[in-house]
């Protein structure tokens, strides 16, 4: 058994500034320190929430400074759940040219999702949502009880 | 955040620290590369070994780097890449791109 629901939850909403994608990795990756989480993935799911964030504001909020961008985490189960949403229009995932074809590695850009995809386990979009798209990205982690879990393990 | 830089055998050797991250990093990477190019540099070697994270946009500023210079008629390589690093550099399949060492005087001589 790992944490459950009632375990941390936080929220954050910043503004479309790209210097705010600094803060939001920092926060984050804090919340994964406390939960005893190993570095190396601690370092993946930061590195897949900066890349979640700096495509909100470049790509989702046009960097429009007066648009928001809220980032939830959350542990359900053993599972790492970030959500990451801006108030731009959407797009096609499909249409996001794979930045791994011959003719685009040598692009400066188009390799965020590509990062967020090899980091986390699961990724959808969300564009029915009434601000925006949102990504939905969960990663399966290992959590060590906590003491008040061993005790209800126990009594159990 | 000026990048440091300093010459060994007619190759210029460019030492980022830290971040090069979106908004951190990545605009003194291309700065620096541009400014060495400029002073006539034919071949760059980025030595990556202090650099504590990269992320899309820094991967963008290498290869951004690596065109302007072989567009030039240089060469650029990277060395000492963090566990980190090459594990971006791997996922972006980037390592066929880059020559890559351990070592900067194994380096220094492939520019021969």
């Amino acid at each position: 058994m790992g944490y459950s629901t009632r375990e941390p939850r936080v929220h954050l909403e910043i503004g479309s500034r790209l210097e705010n994608v600094e803060l939001v990795q920092i926060a984050v990756e804090a919340s994964l320190q406390q939960l005893a989480i190993e570095e190396e993935v601690s370092n993946q799911i930061g590195t897949a929430v900066r890349e979640a964030v700096a495509n909100a504001i470049k790509h989702g909020n046009r960097s429009d400074a007066n648009k928001q961008v809220s980032v939830d985490f959350e542990i359900l189960g053993n599972e790492i759940v970030i959500e990451v949403k801006d108030e731009g229009v959407g797009f096609d995932p499909k249409q996001v040219p794979s930045p791994l074809e011959p003719e685009n590695l040598l692009k400066p850009n188009g390799r965020g999702i590509l990062l967020i995809r090899r980091f986390m386990d699961r990724v959808e979009y969300d564009f029915q949502s009434e601000r925006g798209t949102a990504l939905i990205m969960r990663k399966h982690v290992e959590l060590p009880l906590r003491n008040s879990d061993r005790q209800e393990e126990e009594e159990e | 955040m000026k990048i440091p830089a300093r010459h060994n055998s007619g190759v210029t050797i460019l030492e980022p620290k830290g971040k090069i991250t979106i908004g951190v990093g990545d605009v003194a990477l291309r700065e620096a590369v541009h400014e060495a190019v400029d002073a006539g540099a034919q071949n760059i070697l980025i030595n990556l070994q202090e650099v504590t994270t990269i992320d899309s946009s820094g991967i963008g500023e290498l290869v951004a780097a690596y065109t302007t210079v072989t567009k030039g008629g240089g060469n650029l390589k990277l060395l000492n890449l963090p566990p980190k690093v090459q594990d971006i550099l791997q996922i972006t399949q980037l390592f066929t791109v880059f020559d890559v060492f351990d070592s900067e005087d194994e380096a220094i001589a492939s520019f021969d």
